[in-house]
This record gives structure tokens, sequence and C-alpha cells, in this order.
């Protein structure tokens, strides 16, 4: 049995890593309870996407720590077992399979033994059926269900990405501007889902639309050029001098 | 693999392709073999021989479009896993000679005693037993698919730099073959084969029965490829070729997904190529240049990725288009007509023959059949599309 060494979900300390000379992230420590929701804003550039990536195994930090559930060093994890290990990501551009149904997108992301074999000689069962349906209704595409998934609108695709994540059923979820180009109503919809989900699970959203943020009302950090920049409420945060000169404007 | 399995993977159009490769397979040998020659029935026993290379090929298609069509792994090395299995079949075929050869000699094949052999090379041993022969016609192709798989897979080489390391195998092999001290007799490869099983290769009906068991494989590969990319497996692989990283953020090892279906599909390229070793009479390691294995993608190509029936259909026309163009006035012209239909159907059939059919063909079906079923498949409607 590892040793806990944090009572963190997610735990970054002193993280580093620089492109080609370039430093995307510098010195960058966060550190998320179990069963929060945090906001991470900043500008483009500040970080919040490589920080998604680190934390998914898709790069591997220079310097630094990152743990998972207090225990497991996800550095030394590829992607595959990081989401094993139940974090979720929802990209910036929402990524589902275009050329299969809505249906088949949920079902590549349940939470089943994801090993050849079993999806070789893998067929239909009444549990994961159930569990396709209720995902079907909290994102409101039951109708939609035998539509090819490139087929839907923009906003649809998000849900559906969302969708996936609920299906993966995580421990985490890493949430990346879920809202981008969603309507007044979408967005809406969307931050009521977020809380939903959050009753359950921990979740990290990045997001530039402040109103969205707002109504979400968690903690907020913003990041700028690789590390914290602040970090409180979404009022304290949007009246920090460094945040208004270098993110809100004035 | 249980009925489920079998409802699940034949669909219309699999149901109608599987007919038409039995009816092949039955009528062609019986018309070969009960009606005299002259007959307007009668198939003549070169063209037996000629389709039966044909469906060989077919055979092949359908391995390049299992991972190029379902997978998006475009391999331009495939021609070499085909010309593995027809080594090692040629291998059977060399020692079943036996002192029938030019020089009588009893163990060694004419091309050993011609280049001073003193004895059977190691890995020439077990290939006088057919049992053995089938079964490295389906290891070896298949061990070097995982080997070279493993490692191409696990570094996350993909792309176009996939496709050239698999054109670098089939060429590295191409040079081996070509030597002399190799022990496969080099540049001139097998041939002079008299027997299979007992019986004369170049007979009526054993040729007969070599077409009738190439179209059974062909029907068996097609089975295979069915059941596999209509499987929940299938769906992931259509995942990893639309958006690879995705899958893997789903908790999927991408990797041992490519490997399992690379290797299935070397394995049915070393049985293609084990089939038309006998009816063509010859392999060298012509067979192993890697212009053949692109003009084997381009079958698929022109056919349709990503439908099997397109790959199958693809690689007979193109190739009967080759008899027939190879062989008048228009010969020296074949490859840049063979470059033109590849640049034309890239262009202007993006789907191939099958996708576009099928394309044309959904939404008047699905006017006909009007009354649409709340929550039913639309799949038909749109055809998936295809990343390179």
């Amino acid at each position: 049995m590892e040793t806990r060494t944090t009572s963190a979900m997610l735990y970054l300390d002193g993280v580093h890593v620089s492109f080609d000379g370039f430093h995307a992230i510098n010195n960058l420590s966060l550190t998320i309870a179990p069963g929060e929701m945090r906001a991470i804003i900043g500008p483009n550039g500040a970080g919040k996407t490589t920080m998604m990536d680190i934390i998914t195994g898709k790069t591997k930090p220079d310097e630094g720590d990152v743990l998972f559930d207090g225990s497991v060093d996800l550095t030394r994890l590829d992607e595959t077992q990081i989401a094993e290990l139940g974090i979720g990501r929802k990209f910036q551009k929402p990524t589902v399979f275009e050329s299969q149904t809505v249906e088949d997108n949920l079902l590549l992301a349940l939470n089943v033994d994801h090993r050849v074999r079993a999806t070789l000689f893998w067929s239909e069962s009444k549990s994961e059926s159930e569990q396709i349906e209720r995902v079907l209704e909290t994102i409101r595409l039951q109708d939609s269900r035998g539509r090819l998934a490139g087929n839907l609108s923009h906003g649809q695709k998000q849900w559906l990405e969302i969708g996936m994540l609920l299906a993966q059923d995580p421990k985490l979820l890493l949430v990346d501007e879920p809202v981008a180009g969603m309507t007044d109503v979408e967005t809406h919809q969307t931050a009521e889902l977020l809380k939903e989900i959050n009753k359950q699970k921990t979740v990290v959203v990045v997001e530039h639309d402040m109103t969205f943020v707002r109504e979400l009302g968690v903690r907020v950090t913003c990041l700028h050029e690789g590390s914290v920049l602040a970090e409180g409420t979404l009022d304290q945060v949007s009246s920090n001098e460094r945040v208004i000169e270098v993110y809100l404007g004035r | 693999m249980t009925p489920h399995f079998l409802t699940r993977s034949l669909d219309r159009s699999a149901t109608i392709f599987l007919m038409v490769v039995a009816a092949v397979g039955v009528l062609l040998p019986l018309s070969n073999l009960l009606f005299p020659a002259g007959s307007v029935l009668h198939v003549p026993t070169y063209l037996i021989a000629l389709f039966g290379k044909y469906v060989c090929y077919a055979l092949l298609a359908l391995s390049i479009d299992l991972i190029w069509g379902y997978c998006g792994i475009l391999s331009l090395g495939h021609g070499a896993f085909f010309a593995l299995g027809g080594y090692a079949m040629g291998m059977y075929l060399m020692r079943q000679i036996g002192s029938r050869g030019v020089y009588g000699n009893p163990i060694l094949p004419d091309f050993m005693v011609f280049l001073n052999y003193k004895a059977l090379p190691w890995y020439w041993h077990g290939f006088d037993h057919f049992w053995f022969a089938a079964l490295m016609v389906l290891l070896v192709p298949g061990l070097l698919a995982f080997a070279f798989g493993w490692l191409a897979f696990r570094s996350r080489v993909t792309g176009v730099y996939l496709s050239i390391i698999t054109q670098a195998m089939t060429y590295a092999l191409l040079l081996a073959f070509f030597r002399n001290d190799f022990g496969f007799g080099g540049n001139n490869g097998l041939t002079d084969f008299k027997d299979i099983l007992g019986f004369n290769v170049q007979a009526q009906g054993t040729r007969a029965v070599l077409f009738m068991l190439s179209c059974l494989a062909l029907a068996v590969g097609f089975l295979i490829c069915r059941a596999i990319v209509t499987s929940k497996l299938g769906k992931v692989l259509i995942a990893v070729r639309d958006a690879e990283s995705r899958t893997r953020f789903l908790g999927y090892r991408v990797e041992s997904y490519k490997l399992f279906v690379f290797t299935v599909s070397a394995c049915m390229a070393g049985v293609a190529g084990a089939l038309y070793v006998p009816q063509v009479g010859i392999i060298n390691p012509g067979e192993f240049a890697p212009g053949n294995s692109i003009e084997a993608v381009i079958w698929v190509a022109v056919g349709g990725r990503g439908t099997l029936v397109g790959a199958a259909l693809g690689a007979v026309v193109v190739n009967y288009a080759k008899t027939v163009f190879t062989s008048g006035p228009l010969a020296p012209y074949w490859l840049f007509m063979l470059g033109a239909l590849f640049v034309l159907v890239t262009l202007l059939l993006p789907k191939g023959i099958v996708g576009t059919f099928q394309a044309w063909w959904a939404p008047w079906r699905a006017q006909r059949m009007a009354v649409p079923v709340p929550g039913d498949k639309d799949v038909s409607a749109v055809k998936p599309h295809m990343a390179e």
C-alpha cells in the first residue's frame, strides 16, 4: 500500500514544461480537493491546455510533482493508464467520433474492460444499455441516438462529449471550454449540468466565458505565463490588479 | 463463435457477396470439368488459373482494407506478407519434387545443387510436410507483422511515416531474397513445381480444386473481417482511425488494437500468397517489389476503402483491366493508365466504386421504405468519411 502524501484529489507542485526554450508551464502549483469544482481562467497562452496535457499524460513535465488521489504519480503513466485510473477529459475543440452514431460514441466511452479480447467478444448487456440511456437523458440527446455524431450541431457535439465523460464515470473530470460556441440557453444548461455532475465528482473547468464562470459560483484560479496569478472567489480574482491588467482588461 | 455473431456480420451486401463467391467458386470449376472443350458452357483451364489469381489478389485486398479502411493504417508493404506466405508454400512444393529435379538429388532442390549446397539449410527442415508448411504460411507473416507492429505502434509511428517504413520493410526483404546465399533460390525464386499433396499441380482437376479453395479462403477471410468490423472492436478501430488520441483518453490501449488487426491482416495476406503460388507456378523475389504493394493499395482505393466488398471487387476489376491492357498494343502504357486511374479515383470517386454506389443507393432506399422508425439508426444515410 502506497502512502498517501496529500489529501488532495489532484496535486501539482513546482511543475515546469518548456518547448524549445519556451516556458509553457513555469513553477505551477495547484491543489484540487476531492469533490471540488474549480474554474481555471487566463489569457491565451497562459498554459491552461498544457496543464491538462500534463495531467492526462499527453505531455511529460520537465520537473515537478503531479499526484492524483493522494498517491499516484501521474508523470510516470501514459494516457491510457491515466484514463483507466479515472481521469476523463473533454477537449477544447469538441472531439467525438464523427462517423459513428451518438449511441456508439457513448458505448465506446463506457467504463468497462478496454482490452482487445473483451471488446472483440463483447455483446450487449442490459446494464450497459441502461447506463447509456441515463446519459442520453442527461445530455438530452435521446432523439438523436441513431444520428451520426458528425451531423450534430456544435452545441450538441459539446454535450455529447460531456456525455462521453459521464459514461466514462471518472473520479476527476477535466473540461476544456465546454460552452465555446454555445447559445445563452445552452450555456446556462451546461452550467446546470456541470453543477449536477459536481455533486458526485471532482471537476476542473477551463473557460473564458465569465458569465458562465459566475454561474458556476466556484473557486477560480487565474493562470498567466504558466503559473498561478491569483486564486479565490470570482469577485476576489476579478478585482485583482494583475488579473485586470493581463486578462480582463480595464 | 455464436449464431449471434453471424447474424450481426451478415447484412445484405455481405450475404450477396458470399453468394457470388460461392456461385463462382462452384460453377466455374464444374463447367471446366464437366463440359468438353468446345462447348459454349466450357470454361478453359487457363481462365480458371487466371481467375484463381484474381481471387488470391482479392483476399490480399481484403487484408489491406481491414487495416487501412477501418483502422487507418496505410501499409505500403503488404505484398511482403503475401510473398512470405507464397515462399512457405513454394518451399513445400520444392520439397515435393524429390529426385525428379534436373540434378536428380532426392533432398536438395535444383538451385541448391547448382549453388554447391552440401546439405539442406536448417530453415528448410519440416517443409516436406504439408501441415508444417501450412502452419508457416500463417506463422511467418504473422510473426513478422507482430514484431514490426510491436515496434512501430508502440513508438507511435503513424501516417505517412508508417507507410514509408512498411515500404522499407518489403524492399529490405526483396534485396535479401535476391541473394543466392540466402537460400531461397535467389533471383529465380522457386519454380518447376510437380505435386501438391500427391496431385499434379498442372492437372485440370487440381487447378479446379485450387480455385475452389481460393474462393473458400476468400469467403472465410471475408467472414473474419466482417466479424471483426461489426464487433465492438470494429467500433474501436474506426475510433482509432478517426481520432486516435481521443481513443487513448477513453482508456483504450491503441497500440494493442493496431497490433491485433495488423497481425490478423498479415496472416490473411500470407494465406492469399500461399494459394497464389501453386496456381501461377512460381514465386520469386519480384513479389516483394514495393510497386506490388502499392498496386494492391490502389485496388482497395478503386473498389472503396472501408467496405470490404469493394476491396475484393477492386482487386478483380483492376487486375482484369491489367490482363486486358497488358496483352494488347497498349501494353507499354499500362503503368500510366494505372497511375491515371489512381489519380482519377482519388479526385472523382474518393469513396471508390462500392462507396459511391452505397452513397447513391442509401437515400433512394430510405425513400422507398418511407416509414421512419423513431430511434432507428440512420447509419446508411452518410457513409463514414475516411481518414487517410
